[in-house]
């Protein structure tokens, strides 16, 4: 994957990613993706080129269990989300969906650097810069679904959970 | 080794002992989602290949966030969920009958060594029963529709200890929200928190209610209390069935114990637009405020209005301020009825709308305007939570509020309890 960083703070929270006042009103998650970070940003969505990455801080997702925030972040094209940590919840939507979640040393990327994040190598290359940078492993479940492309195709496959002892 | 209360409850669904760190696929007791997840939910239950829930007893769906529906296509996704329920024999709860986590506790279904996911984030609040309750995603929700299992990173445990009791005037909100300015928004991610201490004993269940429901707010799994004579007490009020206790061994591991002395504290305040950005009241009060918001499921209670109640009883709030209140649930609205409580508030100005979650999520029943402040006794004040992202939202106990519409300003409620 590679693309460009649009560089967030702390504490991104699930209102700032789809407001509460969008998420309810439709399941058509292309036309809720237009609103992503919008209340932070309003012009965000078009800033987007495909493959883009979103990069912040800390414990990026917090707040609502709402399973719109890693969709609409996939649905605007958005490649991966880089933080240095994620809240609980949301780490879950996210790899169930689909949607790659990268923790690892975000202090040295900034916006607009072009990046390269392997997730097989395990590393994200900061093109601009010249450095590569770690990426903290995912838990061995979360590997699992990712493989199977969700916890929905997961499902398809084996018609439940197959998951304990991995 | 001895086994904290997240460890035994979820050891108990797995069928196996299990320790701190494992991964398990564990039974549940109860799902639950709201019409901001549920159609959702329902969809992916049906691309997963889902023919029908594996219990419908045991599934409940509620209709809060939007309640009632304020457009047409929020009107036909409550429909599906309608459709759903009717269709499988699940629980439904429609428009009126109050916000999902009221509804869950005053059910009778919820009590201590179930283990319960919601979709929505404040499912964490059923750990004042003693329930391993916790919020999940729509995608794990139809898995666990389907299934009746989920699989669980078992937690590390914080142990924090509250020693009370708590001032007059400062109740349970001012106790969490002055936890979360300690902790801090992600001081206990991924981690069970264990409330204990004689400020937590002293409680009422109402009150635990408030506590168990803001866990999510320093990042954390659950919020877990030791069961007692108030929770049976609670149980048996409202129906529960045969429930199992779980208290921490002597021996129990935990991440870390903090201890927190609480007697002394004053009330607390989250200013704009963090929950962790906590302060004592001293130091906010004075803020001009243009709207006031008692409700949610995490002060929309009867203790809650009783005590906003007792201080707008006789006064009149500000020419300049909305007062807005939404009962937790229908069971607390007739109650708040016959006690006298909603008169006394609409006498003094409120404008009562129906029970649910349209003012704290932003949905209807009470958008600021650009530029306005609101206090409120909701757990978020996120920028543009309420609708608007050019409004600012302060948290603060029932009371702080009440007294704060009166004044039209930020306003220490102790005045009013003298």
């Amino acid at each position: 994957m590679r693309g460009r960083a649009h560089k967030f703070g702390d504490d991104i929270n699930t209102d700032y990613i789809i407001s509460g006042k969008y998420k309810f009103k439709t399941l058509d998650m292309e036309e809720l993706a237009r609103h992503v970070m919008e209340d932070l940003d309003p012009e965000f969505y078009h800033k987007i080129r495909p493959g883009d990455f979103i990069v912040a801080g800390w414990n990026f997702g917090c707040g609502s269990s709402r399973e719109q925030a890693p969709l609409v972040i996939k649905h605007a094209r958005i490649g991966a989300v880089l933080a240095k940590s994620f809240a609980r919840i949301f780490f879950r939507n996210a790899i169930n969906t689909g949607l790659p979640v990268v923790e690892c040393d975000t202090d040295q990327i900034e916006a607009g650097d072009e990046l390269e994040v392997d997730l097989a190598r395990g590393v994200v290359e900061n093109l601009t810069k010249g450095i590569s940078i770690p990426i903290k492993p995912l838990p061995p479940v979360m590997l699992k679904i990712l493989e199977d492309g969700g916890l929905i195709a997961h499902f398809q496959k084996y018609g439940g959970f197959k998951l304990e002892g991995v | 080794m001895g086994q904290t209360i997240a460890e035994k409850i979820l050891s108990r669904a797995a069928g196996r002992q299990v320790q701190a760190g494992e991964i398990v696929v564990a039974r549940v007791d109860q799902v639950m989602a709201q019409d901001g997840t549920a159609p959702l939910a329902i969809q992916v239950f049906r691309q997963m290949g889902g023919k029908k829930p594996f219990d419908p007893e045991r599934v409940n769906l509620v209709i809060d966030h939007s309640a009632p529906s304020p457009t047409e296509s929020i009107s036909n996704l409550h429909k599906m969920m309608r459709e759903f329920a009717w269709e499988h024999g699940c629980r439904l709860y429609d428009i009126g009958d109050g916000v999902c986590h009221q509804v869950m506790v005053e059910s009778g279904r919820v009590g201590p060594g179930c283990v319960v996911v919601g979709a929505d984030s404040h499912t964490c609040t059923y750990g004042a029963l003693g329930a391993f309750a916790t919020g999940v995603g729509s995608t794990d929700l139809a898995a666990a529709l389907i299934s009746g299992h989920l699989w669980f990173k078992v937690p590390e445990t914080i142990k924090v200890v509250c020693h009370g009791p708590l001032p007059p005037g400062v109740f349970a909100k001012d106790l969490i929200l002055y936890l979360i300015g300690r902790f801090t928004a992600d001081g206990a991610t991924y981690k069970a928190v264990e409330y204990t201490g004689s400020a937590i004993k002293e409680l009422s269940m109402e009150g635990r209610f408030t506590v168990a429901n803001m866990a999510v707010e320093m990042g954390a799994k659950v919020g877990l209390m030791e069961v007692d004579e108030k929770t049976w007490e609670w149980l048996k009020e409202h129906g529960g069935g045969e429930f199992t206790a779980f208290s921490p061994d002597p021996d129990a591991a935990y991440a870390k114990v903090v201890e927190f002395d609480l007697t002394s504290i004053s009330p607390q305040v989250a200013c704009p637009h963090r929950v962790d950005n906590v302060s004592p009241i001293e130091k906010v009060a004075g803020t001009k405020i243009d709207q006031a918001f008692i409700g949610t499921c995490t002060n929309g209670r009867l203790e809650d209005l009783r005590v906003a109640a007792r201080i707008l009883a006789g006064r009149k709030i500000h020419p300049r301020v909305r007062l807005v209140v939404a009962p937790a649930s229908r069971k607390v609205y007739l109650q708040a009825m016959r006690e006298g409580i909603l008169a006394t508030l609409v006498e003094a100005g409120a404008a009562v709308v129906t029970p649910g979650c349209g003012p704290c999520v932003g949905t209807h029943n009470g958008v600021p305007a650009d530029g306005e402040v609101v206090v409120s006794t909701a757990n978020r004040n996120f920028k543009g939570r309420m609708g608007n992202a050019k409004a600012e939202i302060y948290l603060a106990s029932p009371a702080t509020v009440a007294a704060s519409a009166i004044a039209g300003e930020i306003t220490d409620p102790r005045l009013f309890l003298k």
